[in-house]
C-alpha cells in the first residue's frame, strides 16, 4: 500500500517533471522559426491598436483567435469578411452600432485611431491558427477557397 | 474555534457574501442583454457587466479562500494569527482596491485581457496585498508548533497562485504572446494552484467532519494534488490549440488535458470514500452536503464538462463559443464557490458559538443554488451546441444564430432566479449567525 512519503514523492516529482517540461515546451514553441503570427510584422500601428483593443475592452463582447465575450462577433477574420471600410464605419459611427438589434458601445474613433486598430486586425487576420482560421469564420473561408 | 485570531475570517466572509451578491446582479445583467433587454446598455454596456460579473468570481473566491486560510492555518500550527490588527488592513486594502477596480470599469478604467481586467496601477497594489496576506500566513505556519500537511498544501497553493499573477502584469506587442502568457495566470490557477487550495481546504474539512484518520486524508490529499499538477500543467496546451503557437500544443495539450478529469474524479471518490469510512457523526450536515458537494459537482463541471470540449478535434469547433461559458460555469462553481460555500458553512457556527445549522432553510439553499446552477448549465450547453452547428458548420451569420438560440437565455434566467433564490437563503443564514464573540471559544468545544 501507497505510504505517505510514496505519496508526497509522486507529488513534488510529478510536479517537477511537468513544470521542466512545461517550460521546455514553452521556450521552444516562442522561438522565432517557430513563429506563426508574422511577429516581425507588428508595427508601431499594430501596437498602438492592440492598446485601443484592450483600453476599450473589445475582448467584453467579441471574441478574437477564440478568445472573449461571446456576445459580438469574432473577429479574427473580420477584414476578410467585412473589409476595411465596414469596420472604418463601425469604430466612427456616432450612433450604436446595433446589427439584429445588439448594441454595441460608441467609440466615434478619429482617423488615426481607426487606422491602427484596422491594423492590428489585419495582422490577427493573417496568423497561422493550425486550422482554427477555416473554421472561426465560414464566409471568409469561402473566400479563401475562391 | 481554538483561537481567537480566527474570528478574523468572519469578516473575510462577510466581504464573500457580499461580492458573490453583486456578481449575481451583474449576471442578471448579461443574461437580459442576450434577450434584447439591454436598458442598461448606456450606463453599464455589456463589456463593462462581463468584466465586473467575472473578477467578481475572482475576488470574492480569493477573499473565501483568505478566509478560510485566516481560519485553517492558527488551528492546525497551533497557535494565534502572528498579527490580527494586519489581517484587518489587509481585508480593508483588499475591499478598497477591489471597489476601485469595479468601479473604475464603469468609466473605462480597465485592461481588455479576459479575466485580467484590472489596469496594470492596480495589480502592483494588488501584489502588496497578497504579499501581506501571505507574509502572515506562512509567519504563523512556520512559527506554529506543528507544520501538517493540510496547512502546507493550503499555504503553497496560496503562494504559487500570488507568483502565477506576476506573468499576466507583463506587457507584450504581440496578442498572441499575451495570451499565452494569460493563460499562465488563468489556467495554471483555476487548474492548477487553486485545486491545491481547494485540496487544502477539502481535507481540513474532511478531517473535522468524518473524523478519519489524519494520516490517511493527507496521504491521499498529495495523491490528488500530484494528479493536479501531472496533469494540469501540461494540460495548459488545450488553450493553446488555436491562438497561434506551435502545433507541438494539440498533441501535449490534448493528452495531459485529457487526464485532468482524474484530479477531480480522485477527489470525488476522496470524499465519498472518507464520508462513507468515517465513524464520526458531526452534527453540523449543511457543512457535510457542501463539502461533498463540491468534490462531485467540480467532477462533473470541471473534470467531465470539461473533457467534453478539450480534445482538439472537438476544441477546434468548440472554441471561443458558448460551450465554454457552460463548461466555466459549471466548474467554478463545483470546484471552487462550493468549496468556500462548505468552509463558510463550517466555520460559521464556531465562530459565533451558535449551532443554529439543523435547519430547513440551508438545505433548502443548498439544493436551490445546485438546481438552479445545474439549469443554467444545461441553458448554455443547448445554446453553445446549437450556436456550434449554426455558426460554424451551417454558415450562419453570428447575430442570426444569436437570435436564434436567445430562447435558451430565457431558460437560463428561470434557472438564475432559481440560484439567486439559494443564494440569498445562504445569506440570510450567514446573517441569523450574527458575529463572531469570544464565546466561542468554550462553545466550540463540543462542535469541534
Amino acid at each position: 500500500m501507497l505510504s505517505k512519503s510514496q505519496a508526497r514523492t509522486f507529488f513534488l516529482g510529478g510536479t517537477v517533471v511537468t513544470f521542466l517540461a512545461f517550460i521546455g515546451l514553452t521556450v521552444y514553441s516562442l522561438q522565432p522559426n517557430n513563429d506563426q503570427t508574422n511577429h516581425d510584422k507588428i508595427d508601431a500601428k499594430v501596437v498602438r491598436g492592440k492598446e485601443l483593443w484592450e483600453s476599450n475592452n473589445c475582448m467584453g463582447c467579441h471574441t478574437i483567435l477564440g478568445e472573449g465575450g461571446y456576445y459580438a462577433p469574432e473577429l479574427t477574420k473580420v477584414i476578410d469578411r467585412r473589409g476595411e471600410n465596414y469596420v472604418k464605419a463601425v469604430l466612427q459611427s456616432p450612433v450604436p452600432w446595433a446589427p439584429r438589434g445588439r448594441k454595441m458601445v460608441v467609440y466615434k474613433m478619429n482617423d488615426k485611431d481607426t487606422e491602427a486598430l484596422i491594423a492590428y486586425l489585419k495582422w490577427i487576420g493573417n496568423i497561422n491558427l493550425n486550422g482554427f482560421d477555416q473554421v472561426v469564420s465560414p464566409l471568409a473561408k469561402d473566400k479563401i477557397k475562391n | 474555534m481554538k483561537y481567537k485570531s480566527q474570528k478574523v475570517a468572519y469578516w473575510f466572509f462577510a466581504l464573500c457574501m457580499l461580492l458573490f451578491s453583486l456578481q449575481i446582479v451583474y449576471g442578471f445583467i448579461m443574461g437580459f442583454a442576450r434577450i434584447g433587454m439591454d436598458g442598461l446598455h448606456d450606463f453599464i454596456p455589456f463589456n463593462t457587466a462581463r468584466a465586473v460579473h467575472t473578477n467578481l468570481l475572482v475576488v470574492w473566491l480569493l477573499t473565501g479562500f483568505m478566509g478560510a486560510a485566516y481560519y485553517i492555518i492558527p488551528e492546525e500550527s497551533q497557535r494565534e494569527l502572528v498579527n490580527v490588527k494586519l489581517a484587518y488592513v489587509q481585508l480593508i486594502s483588499l475591499a478598497v482596491v477591489g471597489v476601485v477596480a469595479i468601479v473604475g470599469y464603469h468609466f473605462n478604467y480597465w485592461e481588455g485581457r479576459k479575466f485580467l481586467e484590472i489596469p496594470r496601477e492596480l495589480d502592483f497594489l494588488v501584489v502588496i496585498n497578497v504579499l501581506l496576506f501571505l507574509g502572515l500566513i506562512l509567519a504563523t505556519l512556520f512559527t506554529g508548533k506543528r507544520k501538517t500537511t493540510t496547512a502546507l498544501v493550503l499555504s503553497m497553493g496560496l503562494l504559487f497562485a500570488a507568483l502565477l499573477y506576476l506573468p499576466g502584469m507583463i506587457w507584450f506587442d504581440s496578442q498572441v504572446t499575451d495570451s499565452f502568457f494569460r493563460w499562465w495566470v488563468v489556467h495554471l490557477w483555476v487548474e492548477g494552484v487553486w485545486e491545491l487550495i481547494m485540496g487544502g481546504i477539502l481535507s481540513y474539512l474532511l478531517i473535522k467532519l468524518t473524523g478519519v484518520d489524519r494520516e490517511v486524508i493527507e496521504k491521499w490529499l498529495y495523491v490528488i494534488v500530484g494528479l493536479t499538477f501531472l496533469s494540469g500543467i501540461l494540460g495548459t496546451g488545450h488553450h493553446y490549440y488555436y491562438i497561434g503557437v506551435n502545433k507541438i500544443w494539440l498533441i501535449v495539450g490534448g493528452i495531459f488535458s485529457a487526464l485532468e478529469p482524474l484530479a477531480f474524479l480522485a477527489m470525488a471518490l476522496f470524499a465519498m470514500y472518507m464520508y462513507r469510512k468515517g465513524e464520526k457523526s458531526h452534527p453540523n450536515k449543511i457543512a457535510l452536503f457542501w463539502t461533498i458537494g463540491a468534490s462531485i459537482v467540480s467532477f462533473i463541471g470541471a473534470g467531465l464538462l470539461g473533457f467534453a470540449h478539450t480534445l482538439p478535434q472537438t476544441n477546434i469547433y468548440t472554441h471561443g463559443t458558448l460551450v465554454t461559458a457552460m463548461h466555466g460555469h459549471y466548474a467554478f462553481w463545483g470546484a471552487y464557490a462550493m468549496i468556500v460555500l462548505a468552509i463558510i458553512s463550517y466555520v460559521m457556527p464556531n465562530v459565533t458559538g451558535r449551532k443554529l445549522y439543523n435547519n430547513a432553510r440551508g438545505h433548502f439553499a443548498f439544493w436551490c443554488a445546485n438546481i438552479g446552477m445545474l439549469g443554467m448549465t444545461v441553458a448554455f450547453g443547448v445554446a453553445g451546441v446549437a450556436q456550434v452547428y449554426m455558426e460554424r458548420k451551417m454558415k450562419m451569420e453570428f447575430m442570426e444564430v444569436q437570435n436564434e438560440i436567445s430562447i435558451h437565455f430565457v431558460v437560463l434566467l428561470l434557472c438564475a432566479t432559481l440560484f439567486a433564490t439559494g443564494i440569498i437563503l445562504y445569506i440570510i443564514e450567514f446573517l441569523g449567525y450574527g458575529k463572531p464573540t469570544d464565546e466561542a471559544l468554550v462553545a466550540a468545544e463540543s462542535i469541534d
